[in-house]
């Protein structure tokens, strides 16, 4: 019961900003073109372009940056690996040598390609946590729906996607908090979940995950019935409560995504020769 | 005018012609008429359930038909239609609702009915109004209580518009105070002229319905209003069935000796009925003694 109650669905913070009232296909196409961006981008003035860019967005979207920073934490180990992989073990032959380290050597590029790497996954996932930051699941789920729905003529299911979408969501609580329950249930009985070894704690997590699935089936059976009660019949014929609608702001902000991308993308050369 | 369902001779088999043959329903027959408020009691697979999903077909006769608003149950191009006019809520309030926002649940059936947005809009906010859950109507549905969820699912089928609510077992899974809220709810909306049908165990929640139908072993063992139905005190325990809390406690001062009135319902009833007694008793100080300390000890 505790945790559950308090789980939102998604990381969505309503702070009523401009960003947050753009159209979410616009959101997910201009966060689709910065992770393209991300890995083209190749000299340090476009990364430092880039992340001024980024900032901005975080500004204007009134997240806290603290918030942001948070949802970097998941990402530490893997970054600290990259890292460490990358410096030592970088496979650059020759370059210019900055220490050795036993049989290990440790070169200018190799820090430089290093550094890149990182940074491009906090880019990636600064960018993406912006989107679910500002963007309720329903607008996102509605998003995608949208926007995969011209693919449907080739076999892409976009209404079945986004109701599958729109399911886990609203049953993710629910599970959550049934799996408290039989975990205290089966502590209640002498089970123990913290104890012994990597193999002990996996196998005392058996007798929570078969009731689980038990009881998720049962469910998924009744929803199924409650749906199709309520005249549910797949995507054919149905309508929308919420219409998506393109307005002004939302060609702005997909142009100025586009200009900002062309310019961060090529490099600083290229520019400076081409302005000459 | 016709009834809104007519039950004619249903029988119904699951798993036919496999060894797990199971009779849910045997040759039952039933009309219910518009706006009527009946309570459909009965153990354990007496087969409530396997009845109820026969008005909006859900499931469809082994033989005999169902007839909803004149449209037979069995003609399936008429499924839809049958499905909007009879709409059905479950017990278990978590596993009906689709949505991760109250107002898009409630969307979900008229939006399957493929109504234009603004209808949609003005139904789901009629429909939460009318069940008392329109402040709630951009909160996730898991932070709500049993009750509330409940009343959120009633929301649901109502923005379909429906003729008939089913409710089974609704109120089963909810404390007193979520049982309360979901009774006033449809018992508000049958004023309004919905029609609705109560599966219920709790045979007290039969008390305030116009009509209730008993049924045993797949059959329809008792059919009339409460008053006539809990009057049969004797036959509702052949059928393993308890009378509610206050007939039940009429019927055993009636034993007793206590000349009490056939229908007693509910506890002002039983008052007044007590009252009426007393000063029966009282006023002329000639009653004989022995059922009149019945009545005090009553009291
Ligand atoms: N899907 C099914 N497959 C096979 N048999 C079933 C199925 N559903 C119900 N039955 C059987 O049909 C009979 C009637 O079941 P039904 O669910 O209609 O009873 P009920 O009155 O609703 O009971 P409860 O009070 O437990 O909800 C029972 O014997 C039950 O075991
Ligand atoms: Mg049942």
């Amino acid at each position: 019961m505790e945790l559950s109650r308090f789980v939102t669905i998604g990381q969505y913070i309503a702070t009523e900003s401009p960003v947050h009232r753009l159209d979410p296909r616009t959101k997910i196409g201009a966060v689709t073109l910065l992770m393209v961006v991300i890995f083209l981008v190749r000299d340090f003035t476009g990364y430092a372009l880039l992340t001024a860019f980024l900032f901005g967005i975080v500004v204007l979207s009134r997240i806290p940056v603290s918030h942001v920073l948070r949802g970097l934490r998941p990402i530490v180990f893997l970054l600290a690996v990259t890292l460490i992989l990358n410096v030592f073990f970088s496979g650059i032959e020759g370059g210019q040598v900055l220490f050795r380290l036993g049989p290990l050597v440790v070169t200018r590029e190799a820090v430089v390609r290093a550094v890149f790497i990182g940074y491009r996954l906090i880019a990636l996932v600064v960018a993406t946590s912006l989107l679910t930051f500002t963007t309720s699941p329903v607008e996102l789920t509605d998003g995608i729906e949208r926007l995969l729905r011209p693919f449907r003529r080739i076999g892409v299911p976009a209404h079945e996607l986004a109701m599958m979408m729109t399911i886990a969501l609203r049953f993710i609580p629910t599970l959550l908090e049934e799996t408290e329950k039989i975990i205290k249930a089966q502590m209640a009985r002498g089970a123990e979940f913290e104890r012994g070894n990597v193999f002990r704690r996996a196998r005392a997590l058996v007798p929570v995950l078969v009731p689980l699935f038990v009881s998720a089936f049962r469910r998924a059976e009744e929803l199924a019935l409650a749906m199709e009660a309520r005249c549910y019949r797949g995507g054919e014929k149905r309508t929308r409560m919420k219409q998506l609608r393109f307005a002004p702001r939302d060609a702005f902000a997909m142009g100025v995504t586009v200009a900002a991308s062309a310019i961060f993308a090529l490099p600083f050369e290229t520019w400076v020769a081409f302005l000459r | 005018m016709t009834p809104l369902i007519e039950v004619r001779n249903l029988t119904h088999v699951y798993n036919a012609g496999t060894p797990e043959a199971v009779t849910a329903l045997r040759e039952v027959n039933l009309t219910i008429g518009r706006g009527d408020f009946v309570a459909i009691v009965g153990g354990n697979g007496s087969g409530k359930s396997t009845l109820a999903k026969h008005f909006n077909a859900l499931l469809l006769p082994s033989e005999g038909e169902v007839i909803v608003d004149g449209l037979n149950t069995r003609d399936r191009s008429a499924v839809w239609e049958i499905r909007q006019r009879v709409g059905m809520v479950f017990q278990n309030p978590d596993n009906q609702l689709v949505a991760t926002l109250v107002e898009e649940d409630v969307a979900f059936g008229p939006e399957n009915l493929g109504l234009p947005p603004d209808e949609i809009a003005r139904r789901v906010q009629d429909t939460l109004a009318a069940v008392g859950m329109l402040e709630h109507r951009r909160r996730e549905p898991h932070l709500l209580s049993g009750g509330q969820k409940q009343r959120v699912a009633i929301a649901g089928i109502l923005a379909m518009r429906p003729q008939c609510l089913v409710l089974d077992e609704a109120t089963t899974m909810l404390d007193p105070q979520g049982q309360r809220e979901v009774l006033e709810t449809i018992a508000r909306l049958n004023a309004q002229g919905v029609t609705v049908i109560h599966i219920t165990h709790a045979m007290e929640e039969a008390v305030h319905c116009r009509r209730v139908i008993a049924l045993a072993d797949g059959r329809i063992a008792l059919d009339g209003p409460p008053a006539e139905v809990f009057r049969r005190a004797e036959d509702l325990k052949s059928l393993r069935l308890v009378l509610p809390p206050v007939p039940a406690l009429a019927h055993r001062l009636r034993r007793d000796g206590l000349p009490l009135g056939q229908s007693i319902l509910t506890i002002d009833h039983l008052e007044d009925e007590l009252a009426r007694l007393a000063r029966q008793r009282l006023a002329p100080r000639s009653g004989s003694g022995e059922a009149s300390e019945t009545a005090d000890g009553a009291h």
